[in-house]
């Protein structure tokens, strides 16, 4: 035996031995390549993967402005998720704002605008693809909101912590310029991902009072009286009433159509009394043959001019669909026609019905948000108006201003009345429960116009659920028209 | 024998016909190119995090040049002719090692391994000199060998006397340092290895039944392998160490197969390899665990408990892409447990991305290559085995390692060379470059200009 091994080639099985570990070299390098590289994407796309939550509360969140000053913030927890989101007069604003949570999601405005407020959104950045190339990440932009922080707060207090809500819209533009829920919650409250974050997300989903639920957007309400409006405008335009001062030749009570129910009036002198009448005193037998003279076609057009049954609202996020049942027979297009049956509303919808008559029969759709910006301030994108739609004739529009302002001056609204400004109105008091026997909604839907103006700058509409526990004081007129005297002062600062 | 050796070393006296350049030069700056590297690296870490270059970023470079220098300084008076890569190369992923395990200590305030990480890389370069000045030679090894192996089986069954951490019987505490006696043994049972297989590698190529490509080893000589099989199954059932067990039986079939050049034992240690992993698979739930885990990494989430340490290691690895995301700035914290010893490459792959787990796998690569390219130009067949042996230790370590966190193989606890947080395998693998340096040394010394057999 020599030390040179008695002819056997090492060297031979060390190369074979050394392409063995190539091999496996290869196969390491490839497997890389496919984790990193060909499923990277559905790794990070995973549910259970952390890192995009990580990343989305690496920097704080871009603010929500009010009146040029942000309604929110964001603190710095030093945590793996590093900032929470904090709230400035958090329960005033939570029906615009919604919260923005680590444990649970986000919703509202922090919901809609969340690619701006986060930094995500591609128009935030310089260039395109600029984070992608750098690794770097934007900071978050603002979002300007349509707000009246003065509006907003007189319809906060108006409410009183009372369940209800208010929304106002400025009827040229349909820029919001409140948007109200009581009661209410403070955001914040949701915002981390501690034990007491979770304590108060059961504590606010179990409270009977529905802290959460934004009434002014997302609850319809029967809005009966207030219907009266769009019934009046659907008969005016049909040409079914022509004269706001002749007789309409409508029995009291009325017989619904087809049965023997007998519809009657809260009042006297209903009988055949004339539109101004009849709307001023809140007749339901005129207007519920009214609503059946002009027909399902036409009613139905012009509650959905209006905006009812529709269920593409966004403004940004979504507004739960105002709806009038297009399927009816003539009964059930009577109790319709003055806002009972299935038509059902929700605050913002009624405030458009306002708006629309102040601003001469024309709807512009409302929007929440003025523009968004970079966090610098430079705009990218101007939101803005959105497009209009004629619902009346503009010789309607003139008539109805007439018949509210008349509530308004000599009728079931005089709480609503400002000095120094035109105010139009319309009561409501919708019974709702089995055998109408729940408390009922106080309705108050107006618009006003100061004196030295040019056009109305203001349309609300203001419901009250729990107006009073004695079925017989309540009213629209008593308990929601003062709150939106108060919204309406504040917008034309009288 | 003494006289043939005497009459083989005679007319290498004289100068050797071509005497090769010793290339100390380009060691020196590639040691310093890695040390800059390193500090680079730390650097970089600080600034991600807080925005300034943290305090110890001058002594930190200064410690790990001035421990690299004297790794040099002892090559350059023992080793002259080594061959420059491997010192280099150690320092390199050391350094890079500490880098990323200081990294993680800034998400784990109340746990800090960097430093202790820093004391363990001193203790390793230190044996690295020492091996260096001591060992002029590394034929000496092979009188030793049954040292060798008495010493590893002792480091091996220690552990069993002390209580299992974290289910497994592989470390022992001693003054708050735990140390990974298995991880030595790795070394001392290479020297094994290689001075038996060096003996021996006549009697167990006798050449058994043919059949088909393969030539089969008779049954008498089939005694070594099965005991070494037994050992690595008892290591495992023992101390439930399933990398240690899986890299002693491949490393035995490297070096039987270099030393026989018989296929027939590759195909008898797969089958034995099959066969105690499936015994072992089906009776111990620990490894039954890690096979499932494997084939299905995501099973933990769709039963709602969560992503497992695998899961949020593809995670993070996927999250680095082709370019990483920059040294700290990435989450593989998330992996929780052991994310700074055996999970230390997803922090890698994460934070360097594609592009930088490949220039690690191929540091390593070449590493592994020098220690290959050693071995072929050795002349005797105990210093080939010893080069290429330890060299395997490197490769299949690095690949049963890197292969478990990024999902090729099942994942089984072991350490990345000189990356991973842990003493013991840090200073067992400054011994084997150690022993890399004395070997290319040798064989650069001797080299004669004529190719090896």
């Amino acid at each position: 035996m020599t030390e040179y091994g008695n002819g056997r080639p090492m060297a031979r099985y060390i190369r074979h031995a050394w392409a063995f570990c190539t091999l496996l070299l290869a196969a390491l390098l490839v497997n890389a390549a496919r984790v990193q590289v060909i499923q990277a994407g559905s790794y990070d796309a995973n549910p259970a993967n952390r890192r995009p939550t990580i990343a989305r509360y690496q920097q704080p969140r871009g603010d929500i402005l009010v009146g040029g000053e942000p309604v929110t913030g964001s603190n710095d927890t030093g945590e793996q998720l590093r900032y929470e989101r904090t709230y400035r007069d958090g329960p005033l604003y939570a029906p615009v704002t919604g919260f923005a949570s680590q444990m649970y999601g986000s919703t509202f405005l922090e919901h809609a605008q969340d690619g701006v407020l986060s930094g995500t959104d591609p128009m935030l950045s310089p260039f395109p693809l600029w984070n992608d190339v750098t690794r770097g990440s934007t900071p978050g932009g603002d979002v300007v909101t349509t707000l009246d922080g003065v509006a907003q707060q007189a319809a906060y207090q108006g409410l009183h912590g009372r369940r209800g809500a208010v929304a106002a819209i400025e009827p040229a533009t349909g820029r919001i310029l409140a948007l109200v829920s009581t009661p209410s919650y403070d955001p914040a409250a949701l915002s981390g991902n501690s034990e007491a974050t979770a304590a108060a997300w059961a504590r606010l989903n179990h409270d009977p009072e529905k802290p959460m639920l934004n009434r002014a957007v997302r609850q319809t309400y029967p809005p009966g009286s207030t219907f009266k409006v769009v019934t009046a405008a659907a008969a005016l335009d049909a040409d079914v009433v022509t004269d706001l001062d002749a007789s309409t030749d409508s029995p009291d009570p009325y017989r619904l159509p087809g049965t023997r129910t007998r519809l009657t009036n809260e009042g006297d002198g209903c009988a055949d009394a004339s539109l101004r009448e009849a709307f001023e005193w809140s007749c339901n037998t005129v207007f519920a043959k009214l609503g059946v003279d002009v027909g399902v076609a036409d009613m139905s057009a012009t509650a959905q001019a209006f905006g009812f049954n529709d269920t593409r609202l966004r403004v940004p996020f979504e507004v739960s669909p105002s709806t009038f049942d297009t399927h009816v027979d003539r009964a059930q297009l009577a109790l319709s026609s003055i806002g009972q049956y299935n038509t059902r509303a929700t605050p913002l919808q009624m405030a458009m019905v306002a708006a629309a008559v102040a601003n001469g029969g024309r709807l512009r759709t409302p929007y929440l948000v003025e523009r968004t910006t970079r966090h610098g301030g430079e705009t990218i994108s101007g939101g803005g108006m959105r497009p209009d739609r004629q619902v009346m004739r503009p010789s309607t529009a003139v008539r109805l201003r007439e018949l509210m302002t008349d509530v308004v001056t000599d009728g079931t609204g005089t709480n609503a009345a400002i000095p120094g400004a035109v105010v139009g109105g319309k009561t409501g008091t919708a019974q709702h429960g089995v055998g109408n026997s729940g408390v009922p909604y106080a309705w108050f839907v107006s618009w006003a116009q100061a004196d030295a103006d040019l056009e109305p700058k203001v349309a609300v509409a203001v419901v009250v659920e729990d107006a009073s526990a004695d079925r017989g004081e309540i009213s629209g007129g008593g308990d929601a028209a003062p709150i939106a005297r108060e919204v309406m002062r504040a917008v034309l600062g009288l | 024998m003494t006289k043939a050796g005497t009459a083989m070393a005679a007319p290498r006296t004289p100068a050797p016909a071509v005497r090769l350049p010793r290339r100390r030069g380009i060691e020196l700056a590639l040691i310093v190119l890695a040390v800059l590297l390193s500090v680079y690296g730390y650097c970089a870490v600080g600034l991600a995090r807080t925005g300034t270059v943290p305090p110890g970023a001058v002594g930190y470079g200064a410690g790990l040049g001035v421990l690299a220098l004297c790794a040099h300084l002892a090559v350059r008076i023992r080793a002259p002719y080594a061959d420059p890569l491997p010192l280099p190369i150690g320092v390199l992923l050391n350094g890079l090692g500490l880098v990323l395990i200081y990294r993680l200590d800034l998400e784990t305030p109340g746990d800090r391994a960097a430093p202790t990480q820093l004391v363990w890389s001193t203790l390793g370069v230190g044996l690295f000199i020492v091996v260096v000045l001591m060992l002029r030679d590394h034929r000496v090894l092979q009188r030793y060998s049954y040292v060798c192996v008495v010493a590893a089986l002792a480091l091996l069954l220690l552990p069993i006397l002390f209580p299992a951490v974290n289910g497994a019987r592989i470390w022992i505490r001693i003054a708050g340092f735990s140390i990974q006696p298995g991880e030595f043994a790795k070394v001392l049972l290479a020297v094994f290895f290689a001075a038996y297989l060096a003996d021996n590698r006549n009697a167990l190529a006798y050449t058994g039944r043919r059949l088909w490509v393969m030539q089969f080893p008779t049954g008498r000589v089939l005694g070594p392998i099965v005991t070494i099989w037994l050992l690595s199954v008892g290591v495992l059932v023992l101390e439930r160490d399933l990398g240690t067990s899986l890299l002693f039986f491949g490393l035995f079939v490297v070096l039987l197969y270099i030393a026989t050049g018989r296929t027939g034992w590759i195909a008898v240690g797969l089958v034995l390899a099959v066969l105690g992993a499936f015994a072992v698979g089906h009776f111990e739930p620990h490894v039954n665990g890690r096979i499932e885990d494997w084939l299905h990494p995501f099973a933990t989430i769709d039963a709602g408990l969560g992503p497992n340490q695998l899961a949020q290691s593809l995670f993070a690895f996927a999250a680095g892409g082709v370019l990483g995301t920059g040294l700290g700035y990435g989450h593989s914290i998330l992996i929780g447990f052991a994310t700074k010893s055996d999970f230390i490459l997803a922090t890698a792959g994460e934070e360097l991305g594609l592009a930088g787990l490949a220039a690690i796998f191929l540091l390593y690569a070449l590493l592994v290559e020098r220690g290959y390219r050693a071995g072929l130009a050795l002349r005797e067949p105990f210093g080939r085995l010893l080069a290429v042996g330890l060299a395997s230790i490197v490769a299949l370590q690095v690949f049963v390692i890197a292969g478990g966190v990024t999902g090729l193989i099942p994942l089984t606890g072991m350490a990345m060379p000189f990356l991973a947080q842990g003493g013991s395998s840090v200073v067992t693998n400054w011994a084997i470059v150690a022993l890399l340096i004395r070997v290319s040394d040798s064989a650069r010394s001797q080299y004669d200009g004529r190719e090896a057999p």
